[in-house]
């Protein structure tokens, strides 16, 4: 008999729409209060682990079709990248720039090439993460 | 300058022609022809040096070879390098021209053979003639090496890679030990050339490291030159084809040895050590060989230890003549100046007897089958020619007139019955053993001679006993030998145009501080009836009576038990060194890691708490810390109950979950210090790790899963409250004393720079984002580490089960 998870995966598809939103928040708020790239990613992959515990690992893999090895690499990637473009401006490798533009919505924005480099991070901690975690789940 | 190191180098290039010739030629004309022509130039060559050096001239060459390190081939020719030189081309001619005859050039692999004889002709050569010490060393290494190749020429049999493998192992420990003692040279006199080292002897003697630079560069001499203890390569070095045992093991390679003595005297003669372990080595070896030839049946085996014994002579000549170093300029410094003088002329006379010997002995071996000298005999009627080159050899040896050999032993005896009237280096109470030890030796090698020539070619023939049917040997292969032994006599009627043009010159370089006059020098066969021919007499009248009743004697020396000789020494010392090894390698790579832990951790130990203690490290200043709160307390407490249920705990999930327990304190800990980034980081990853380790622990394995305590070691508690007890002094040490002011006022301007308020993102991604652009790399490794493991294994898995 298959056990019913309904409370689970009821309170999981609200919860992991908070946790996503927070994990979010924690990323693009790293610049300037406590989070940042690696908290970010971690959370994300804790929201992408809850999914799997209450929909099982097939469902989920049917719905959010990422391989999660390739993430990690394009994570890694993006920060070597982030680096290489200060190379090709002449500067040395990984300068970082930053500087305030006005967006037609959000008015005063300060953007930061360092956020980029973040990015580069989280998607590398995310990728890991859930990658270890279903390969030592799938490994029955 | 330029056609000097033509010739130099000519058995190098030679040798690279040699497999050409052998692969296209060897089938019409034996390849030796075409290798001759090398030693024979050089010959030629060399002996147009001959007036220009006997008149007192001497060349200086420079090639550049590593300028910036002051290393170049620096060629110095004066006699000495000029009697080495004629020496081996003269010597490497006559023996290419006997392995002609000797070698068979259907059977033998002789491109091989003429390869490393030249590679060894050019060493020999470089060695003799280069001013520059390392370059010596290296030409040095080099005639091991070629000397070791051609021992194991015939590789397929066990003995012959025996005997290059010993003759290696001590001829280049030598080597190592010549090598330092070219260092401390080198540093005592601040250049790497001989000459000018010669030129400040005088601040060399009061170095500290003179004795050091002597002890080693005599390590290397005699390794090489077969003195005692070391000679015992050279009998099992006689597996190598005859003519190499005739160039290498006779003429050239083991006077490398006598040639570095006599180039070191001008710098090391005169101090007693030198003396007494030249001479006194010497005297040792001469007896020793000569006392050991006694007990051989294999004739190669017998001049083996006979060259021990003649290189034992020369060497403590040597010794003898550095005492005219000690005495100077005047009669008594002249009278051991001869002693010199003879060591020269019996170096050249033992390449001439001792060469042309060991082509006799290759003949017999060659004609009959057989060198031992129990199935030989009365071989004088069928090979005559031979009997003639072997007697007259022989004789030579043995110090009988008209050989050569005769006039260098009568100076030898002149020499050390001389060291009798010295009051010096505690010679005269003892300075007496060394002309008995010498009249004793010389009967045993008279003794050894007589045997050599009559056991081999006198008594009866018994063509039974041999293998094939005996005959005289072909014109070639007795044409070297008869050329030798020709020199042999010619020497003896004419010794002082051999002293006059190529000794004397060669004695300059030994003895350079000496004036020679030409008196001193004159070689005469008869000079009064004195104590050195009453020596001679003496010694071919007791030798004729020991030889003829050598029957009844000479068993108690070959019953000498092999135990107590130097070889079996060697023989048990090199598989004890294994075992020992193995043991000593077995004992400590248990192969256990947590072995290797606790030497690791003892190590750290010892060297941090030893620094410390060593270096006064240990100082400890808080006034500079902050107050402690109940929180830290309350914390710190927590942590160490955790911390000890982990240790105590017998039940794995408690060790798990108290080690859980532990990972969020230190969260709580980054709280109450301020470190919010860290406090989130390290709760996320603490539960990440918790939930890993339990996974581990789901899935031990069912079987042998005995849960119990860690079991109790005394010297685990000890190694970790040491380690414990360490890392707390260093920190605690280490807190105090900030010595320069901390950069965090330069991260303080985050917000200028990088534009973030979040300091510790500012320096993760900006400041120093190279280090997590790496540490995210690690992390991506690693999680495809894990991938391919697991799925490595399922994989394996599957395809087990398929099968």
């Amino acid at each position: 008999m298959k056990p019913n998870n309904v409370i689970l995966q009821t309170v999981t598809q609200v919860a992991v729409f908070i946790i996503f939103t927070f994990s979010i928040y924690l990323f693009m708020n790293g610049h300037h209060n406590p989070g940042g790239g690696f908290i970010g990613g971690l959370s994300t992959a804790a929201a992408i682990v809850l999914l799997y515990l209450s929909f099982g690992i097939e469902k989920v893999r049917e719905n959010i079709r990422i391989d999660y090895k390739k993430l990690a690499a394009v994570g890694v990637f993006i920060a070597v990248g982030t680096g290489l473009a200060g190379v090709i401006f002449g500067q040395p490798f990984l300068t970082q720039i930053f500087g305030h533009v006005q967006l037609p919505i959000f008015g005063d924005t300060e953007l930061a090439s360092a956020l980029v480099f973040d990015t580069g991070v989280a998607l590398a901690v995310i990728g890991t993460a859930v990658n270890i975690i279903l390969s030592i789940c799938e490994d029955r | 300058m330029a056609t000097f190191y033509i010739f130099m180098f000519l058995p190098f290039f030679s040798a690279l022609l040699v497999p050409f010739l052998y692969k296209y030629l060897n089938r019409q004309i034996h390849t030796g022809w075409f290798v001759l022509l090398a030693p024979l130039s050089i010959l030629i060559y060399l002996l147009q040096y001959i007036p220009s050096i006997a008149a007192g001239e001497t060349y200086k060459f420079t090639l550049s070879w590593i300028p910036t390190l002051g290393i170049d081939i620096t060629t110095y020719v004066d006699g000495l390098a000029l009697l080495f030189g004629l020496l081996i081309s003269g010597v490497g001619a006559l023996v290419i021209v006997y392995s002609i005859f000797y070698m068979s050039k259907g059977r033998e692999a002789l491109h091989h053979f003429y390869v490393y004889l030249l590679l060894f002709m050019g060493a020999m050569l470089g060695l003799v003639f280069s001013d520059h010490l390392l370059v010596l060393y290296g030409f040095w290494e080099l005639t091991s090496v070629s000397s070791f190749l051609l021992i194991a020429y015939w590789y397929e049999r066990k003995s012959s890679r025996q005997g290059a493998l010993k003759a290696m192992l001590i001829t280049v420990i030598g080597g190592f030990g010549m090598l330092a003692g070219f260092i401390m040279l080198i540093m005592m006199g601040d250049t790497y050339s001989i000459r000018e080292i010669i030129a400040q002897v005088d601040v060399i003697q009061q170095h500290s490291l003179f004795i050091p630079a002597m002890l080693c560069i005599l390590l290397g001499a005699f390794t090489k030159s077969a003195q005692f203890p070391f000679g015992i390569w050279l009998p099992d070095a006689m597996e190598a084809p005859t003519p190499v045992s005739s160039y290498l093991h006779s003429a050239t390679m083991v006077k490398a040895g006598i040639y570095l003595v006599a180039r070191m005297t001008p710098i090391f003669g005169g101090s007693s050590v030198w003396f007494w372990l030249v001479a006194g080595v010497g005297i040792i070896t001469l007896l020793y060989g000569s006392l050991s030839a006694l007990r051989q049946t294999d004739l190669k085996a017998l001049l083996a230890y006979s060259t021990i014994s003649q290189l034992g002579l020369i060497m403590s000549l040597l010794g003898v003549g550095s005492l005219a170093v000690y005495f100077g300029p005047g009669e008594q410094g002249t009278v051991f100046t001869v002693a010199t003088f003879a060591a020269l002329f019996h170096l050249f006379n033992h390449s001439t007897f001792k060469g042309s010997l060991f082509m006799v002995v290759g003949i017999i071996d060659h004609e009959t089958g057989k060198r031992d000298v129990r199935y030989l005999g009365g071989l004088m009627q069928v090979m005559p020619i031979t009997f003639t080159i072997a007697m007259i050899g022989a004789f030579s040896m043995a110090g009988l007139p008209p050989f050569n050999g005769f006039l260098s032993k009568e100076m030898f005896f002149g020499a050390v019955t001389e060291l009798a009237h010295v009051s010096t280096f505690g010679l005269e109470s003892i300075g007496i053993l060394f002309p008995i030890i010498a009249w004793v030796a010389s009967i045993f090698t008279f003794v050894y001679c007589m045997i050599f020539v009559f056991k081999t070619f006198g008594g009866k023939y018994h063509p039974e006993k041999l293998t094939r049917k005996v005959h005289e040997a072909s014109l070639g292969m007795l044409f070297a030998p008869m050329v030798l032994g020709l020199l042999v006599v010619l020497i003896f009627f004419f010794p002082n145009v051999l002293g006059k043009y190529i000794l004397a010159p060669a004695l300059t370089s030994v003895l350079p501080m000496m004036p020679v006059t030409a008196y001193d020098l004159k070689i005469s066969a008869w000079h009064g009836f004195n104590m050195e021919l009453l020596m001679t007499i003496g010694v071919v009248v007791i030798g004729f009576l020991l030889f003829k009743s050598a029957k009844r004697w000479v068993r108690v020396i070959r019953n000498y038990p092999q135990e107590l000789t130097l070889t079996h020494l060697y023989n048990i010392a090199l598989p004890a060194m294994e075992k020992g090894a193995a043991s000593l390698t077995n004992r400590y790579m248990t192969g256990s890691l947590r072995h290797y832990l606790s030497y690791i951790f003892s190590f750290f130990v010892m060297l941090l708490l030893g620094s410390l203690l060593l270096l006064y490290g240990i100082q400890f200043d808080f006034s500079n810390n902050a107050s402690i709160s109940l929180f830290d307390v309350g914390l710190v407490l927590v942590m160490i109950i955790a911390a000890l249920t982990v240790l105590f705990t017998n039940h794995r999930v408690v060790a798990i979950v108290a080690l859980g327990a532990v990972g969020y304190m230190v969260s709580m800990f980054f709280v109450i210090f301020r470190a919010p980034d860290l406090a989130l980081t390290q709760m996320v990853v603490e539960t990440v790790t918790t939930v890993l380790f339990l996974l581990c622990f789901y899935h031990l394995p069912k079987l042998k899963k005995d849960i119990e305590r860690i079991p109790f070691k005394l010297t685990n508690l000890i190694i970790s409250l040491a380690v414990g007890l360490t890392v707390t002094i260093l920190a605690l040490s280490a807190n105090g004393h900030k010595l320069f002011e901390p950069i965090t006022s330069f991260f303080e301007n985050a917000f200028e720079l990088a534009g973030a308020k979040n300091i510790v993102n500012a320096i993760l991604v900006d400041f120093r984002g190279f280090d997590t652009m790496l540490e995210i790399s690690v992390l991506a490794i690693a999680g495809l580490g894990v991938y391919v493991l697991i799925h490595q294994r399922s994989k394996r898995r599957e395809h087990d089960e398929t099968e």
